[in-house]
C-alpha cells in the first residue's frame, strides 16, 4: 500500500500497522527520511514538497508493482509527506516484509532508488540563505540505475551470480 | 484554450503554475510549443530545456507529439522525492 500525506507521517505508527499485516512475514526492512537540518553550509528552515496527481501515485504503485514482481514480498508499505515540513520531520516511510531478509532489504533499497530520483515529486529547501529547488545529486541516478538489466553491477544478475 | 501546467522550479520563471492559453494556428505539437512559449515571453531556454518534460492529459509524452486546444499539457523539470 502507499499513501500520500499531507500533514504529518509517524514512521512508529506506520511500523506498528504495518507489522499488523506482514503475512506471516520472517523479516521486515523499514527505512526512514528525514529532512535534514543542514544543507550546503546553510540551516534549513524547512521543505517544500510538490506532487502531480495522478502521476505521482500511477508511479509509485507501478514501482511497488516492479518490486513485488522482482521479489517474494508479504508486504510493502509507501508512505511519502508532501507539502510544508520543518527542519527534522519524517520525509517518507518505506517497509517491506519478506521470508527471508535479502529480498526485504533489496526491496526497500530498491523502493528508495525510485523514489530519489523517478517519483513525481518537486522538492523546494528553504534555508537561511534562500529558497532552492532540489534535484536529485548524481549518486541517486547512479544509485538508481544499479537496478537497471544492462548495468555490469546490476542486483538483476542471474541468482548464480549474485550468490558468488 | 489548452490548459498549461508548471511544476518545480518552471514555476519561478513562469511566474504561475497554471494557464489557459489559445495555441497558434503552427503549434501543432509539443516541440513546437515548447519553442513558442519559450521565445514568446522570453524564457531564455527554460521550456526548450531537454530534461523538462511533457506530460499530456497526465501521460508522459515524446517529443514531438501532438497537441490540441482541449490538452492538459504540463511541463515537468526534473522529479525527486524522498
Amino acid at each position: 500500500m502507499f499513501a500520500l500525506l499531507q500533514t504529518s507521517l509517524s514512521p512508529t505508527d506506520a511500523l506498528a500497522d504495518f507489522e499488523q499485516r506482514i503475512n506471516g512475514a520472517g523479516g521486515v526492512v523499514s527505512f526512514v527520511g528525514y529532512v535534514r537540518p543542514e544543507a550546503h553550509g546553510s540551516d534549513v528552515i524547512g521543505l517544500s514538497l510538490q506532487a502531480y496527481s495522478p502521476l505521482t501515485e500511477n508511479g509509485i504503485a507501478a514501482a511497488i508493482t516492479e518490486a513485488e514482481t522482482r521479489w517474494p514480498l508479504k508486504a510493502v508499505s509507501v508512505l511519502h509527506r508532501i507539502g510544508d515540513m520543518a527542519a527534522g520531520d519524517p520525509i517518507v516511510f518505506v517497509a517491506t516484509a519478506s521470508e527471508h531478509r535479502r529480498a526485504a532489504f533489496e526491496a526497500a533499497d530498491f523502493l528508495m532508488d525510485y523514489l530519489k530520483t523517478d517519483a513525481v515529486f518537486w522538492k523546494k529547501e528553504l534555508t537561511q540563505a534562500g529558497a532552492v529547488w532540489i534535484e536529485p545529486r548524481a549518486q541517486d541516478y547512479d544509485d538508481r540505475s544499479r537496478w537497471d538489466a544492462d548495468q555490469p553491477n546490476s542486483r538483476k544478475a542471474p541468482a548464480h551470480v549474485r550468490n558468488q | 484554450m489548452a490548459e498549461l501546467l508548471y511544476f518545480g522550479r518552471l514555476t519561478d520563471v513562469t511566474g504561475t503554475d497554471t494557464e489557459r492559453v489559445a495555441l497558434p494556428n503552427k503549434v501543432t505539437d509539443t516541440l513546437a510549443l515548447r519553442r513558442w512559449l519559450d521565445a514568446a515571453r522570453g524564457w531564455d531556454g527554460v521550456l526548450t530545456d531537454p530534461t523538462v518534460r511533457i506530460a499530456i492529459n497526465d501521460e508522459i509524452v515524446p517529443d514531438p507529439s501532438p497537441i490540441a486546444e482541449s490538452d492538459r499539457i504540463a511541463f515537468l523539470p526534473p522529479v525527486g522525492g524522498g
